[in-house]
């Protein structure tokens, strides 16, 4: 959709590959500089974490068309699974035991992924359900996962990469940041990609797909498996760049729902859609906060106000839904385009 | 989208204001971050809870003028219970001046704060709760899980039945049955109910009921045919009057069924009714209105206008008395690192010392007007839980009635159990165990 559209938009003249490379100069060179610690805990790792989450969805979604509200349980399996990794197995590199998790977390969407062959729609959204609950139950269930730790709650090992320390909010930040940056280039690669197309030709239409030759059933469980193993990583920086702890509960199904409306604000079958999608939701929320505690804290006391940003943050979301169906990304194109035009006419 | 781009500028303008607008560090205040909790599934308790520890701030505000003259101040932040948002809270508060402890009443929000208030040395309070190791001020030299840890509350429930009994010799044959929350915190205490089950030779037989908890007939019928003498409810919100409700449906006899520390609120029977009539909680802090110092903060606080909970006649109910006695704990040790460091603002390590000096005997307690509100604390730089007493209240239908003296759980078997668990924590995070004369040494700032 939105993919190949900005493919076809006029209003480049600049190369394409500027922008990001740019972005990403500016995430690494001066946000580090000029940020503060709250910017980097508080709003910069969780948006990562969340919008790699996204990323990996909307390929599921977005790209493949299969609804998946398992997210939450793919990146608990992909935290838990890096932890037992670094845990269990002397001296294994950070790097492989977040590519094994990837892997784990990419297993479990396969096997999770599997009724998708018979399922389409709101009846996979409830098979993928069962992740959900299943994931949560098991690991909450067997101790082993934790380590037995008395109260089930992981504690992150300390982030170091060839014998460099990610250590401090910065240090955490730039990690998270290399493995979003690394992951949104392949993902970004690979829905350009014909098997980038064979995903959107069966989100289309499936039959179709089948008679031009495309193998169905092993690309939707494709699918499923890079999805869960992007969305497996995001839970690995969760848990381990982000909350330094995790416990099971962490990922419920409002995580699940979290992620799905990060892909539905942003822009389906978009990869801009996810980071646009999970700055909103991760954003928003705060600036309401601290706007509603600045201007009416001395009022009332703070779950009235929290209660009242919860309306206003729904209220915008439908009103946002109703006015801009295609997602912040559309929005986004919009603006660009009539910027150029402005531009070019002057 | 003019609409939307003009909603963002105003937003982004605002926020601008908000962190530019932060307030000045004043001097001689000591400020408290509360992380609260007002809205979501544990409101009930976030809102006694705070309740009680702001009407008790207060207080030493109108009554004293704040601790030897330097004002408390706080703030609220919503956590609705949840990690991240808890974590939000505290990167927001904690550029603050002045902050004297953290207060989270959330073990997962406490455990994400570990690695982070031990690198800004400020103290962690998780009263009634928390990490059982974190007792072991060695390993944690910032975290306080004052008066009952897990493990404690066990054994001092244990011992109730023991005395129920007629000794501890009784408890040999007996049955207990633990009904547990599906949960990290229910599943805490499964290792030390076997451990005290093999040293008193009574048999236990522990049942989770999956959170919510909301249906717990076939738990029930289950416990019906095991037949136990007592059935420990070892509950979280909504499984609470559930579990008594179900008991009386099966009929096992409700007055044989202890609850623990997150079972013995009003708001976990008062939903049960008549089902509730009988059953026994334990609890570190009596509940009811008539100790003097609920007395005053009747009569001063709330004289005033400035009570914190809206519905009064949850004054005196479990969770505002121990926001009460969460208030004295954390005034006190301030008063006391005051002693040492000056009348002003203190520094968090400052407020750590504090806490590890925290000696308030029942004499103290008496002259706090908190006798048999709760009994005492001895915390040390290395016993971080201060040996609290835990007392058995049973619910008549109306209010809770204290069933028990103050009973002392058995620290002294605990206490390996729990230095090896606080080992391990230190040999996984490559900490350095404290000595005495590492606790003495205070960092001057922050």
């Amino acid at each position: 959709m939105s993919a190949i559209a900005t493919q076809l938009s006029p209003a480049a003249a600049l190369p394409k590959w500027l922008a990001p490379l740019l972005l990403i100069a500016f995430a690494y060179v001066v946000i580090p500089l000029i940020g503060n610690s709250y910017l980097f805990e508080a709003i910069l790792l969780p948006f990562l974490a969340l919008s790699l989450a996204g990323v990996g969805l909307n390929i599921l979604t977005g790209y493949a068309g299969q609804v998946s509200l398992g997210s939450a349980a793919f990146m608990a399996a992909g935290a838990f699974a890096a932890y037992n990794f670094n845990l269990r197995i002397e001296g294994l590199p950070l790097v492989a035991s977040i590519i094994l998790s990837g892997l784990v977390a990419a297993a479990i969407g396969i096997v999770f992924g599997l009724p998708s062959l018979r399922l389409k729609g709101f009846y996979l959204a409830v098979s993928t359900l069962a992740a959900q609950f299943f994931v949560q139950w098991a690991l909450t269930k067997f101790s082993w996962f934790s380590n037995n730790s008395a109260s089930g709650v992981i504690d992150a090992p300390k982030l170091s990469i060839a014998g460099f320390e990610f250590d401090g909010a910065v240090g955490r930040y730039l990690f998270a940041l290399t493995v979003v940056v690394v992951l949104t280039f392949l993902a970004h690669r690979l829905v350009t990609s014909q098997t980038g197309r064979n995903f959107i030709a069966i989100r289309d239409n499936d039959t179709a797909a089948r008679i031009i030759g495309i193998p169905v059933l092993k690309t939707k469980l494709l699918a499923f498996a890079i999805s869960s193993f992007i969305i497996g990583v995001a839970g690995v920086i969760w848990a381990f760049a982000y909350l330094r702890t995790v416990e099971p509960a962490g990922f419920d199904l409002d995580r699940s729902f979290q992620i799905l409306f990060i892909i539905i604000i942003g822009g389906l079958a978009s990869i801009r859609g996810a980071f646009l999608g999970a700055a909103l939701i991760v954003v928003f929320p705060l600036v309401l906060s601290r706007l509603g505690g600045f201007l009416l804290g001395d009022l009332f006391d703070s779950g009235v106000l929290d209660m009242s940003q919860r309306i206003v943050l729904g209220a915008l979301i439908i009103l946002f839904l109703i006015l801009e169906p295609d997602g912040l990304v559309a929005l986004w194109d919009r603006v660009r385009r009539r910027l150029t035009l402005a531009w070019q006419s002057s | 989208m003019t609409f939307l781009s003009t909603v963002k500028a105003i937003a982004i303008s605002a926020a601008l204001a908000v962190s530019v607008a932060l307030p000045a560090a004043h001097a001689d205040e000591q400020y408290f971050p509360l992380q609260s909790y007002r809205v979501g599934p544990y409101a009930a308790g976030g809102t006694g809870f705070f309740g009680g520890f702001i009407d008790y701030l207060n207080l030493i505000n109108i009554r004293d003028g704040g601790v030897n003259g330097v004002k408390l101040t706080w703030d609220e932040c919503e956590t609705q219970y949840e990690v991240e948002r808890g974590v939000e809270c505290y990167e927001r508060q904690k550029s603050h001046a002045g902050a004297a402890a953290w207060n989270p009443l959330s073990v997962g929000i406490a455990y994400a704060m570990i690695d982070r208030i031990t690198a800004d040395k400020v103290p962690l309070i998780t009263v009634n709760h928390g990490r059982t190791d974190s007792t072991d001020g060695r390993v944690f030299p910032y975290v306080f899980p004052l008066l009952l840890n897990p493990y404690s509350e066990t054994s001092g429930i244990v011992n109730y039945i023991a005395a129920k009994e007629g000794g501890i010799d009784k408890l040999k044959g007996k049955k207990i049955v633990v009904l547990y929350h599906g949960s990290p915190y229910g599943k805490e205490t499964i290792p030390i109910y076997e451990l005290l089950a093999q040293k008193y030779g009574f048999t236990v037989q522990q049942i989770e009921v999956p959170h919510p908890g909301n249906e717990q007939q076939s738990q029930w019928l289950t416990i019906r045919r095991a037949k136990p003498d007592f059935v420990v409810l070892r509950g979280w919100g909504v499984m609470n009057p559930v579990a008594l409700k179900t008991a009386v449906k099966v009929g096992y006899p409700v007055d044989h069924i202890i609850g623990n520390v997150w079972s013995n609120s009003e708001e976990d029977v008062i939903p049960a009714g008549d089902a509730a009539k009988g059953y026994t909680a334990i609890t570190t802090q009596a509940s009811g209105n008539t100790y003097p110092v609920v007395q005053e903060i009747v009569k001063t606080v709330y004289g005033a206008g400035k009570g914190n909970l809206e519905d009064k006649s949850r004054i005196g109910s479990v969770y505002h008395n121990l926001g009460i006695v969460n208030g004295i704990l954390n005034v006190e040790a301030i008063r006391i690192a005051q002693e040492k460091f000056g009348h002003r603002t203190l520094t968090g390590d400052e407020v750590r010392w504090g806490f590890e000096h925290l000696k308030l005997d029942p004499a103290k307690v008496e002259a706090l007007g908190a006798k048999d509100l709760f009994h005492s604390i001895n915390v040390s730089w290395d016993n971080h839980e201060g040996e609290g007493y835990v007392t058995f209240q049973q619910w008549d239908g109306k209010k809770w009635n204290v069933v028990s003296d103050w009973i002392a759980p058995d620290w002294a078997l605990l206490r390996p159990i729990i230095e090896k668990s606080a080992e391990a924590y230190a040999a996984e995070k490559g900490i350095k165990p404290r000595t005495a004369a590492d606790a003495e040494a205070v960092a001057a700032t922050n």
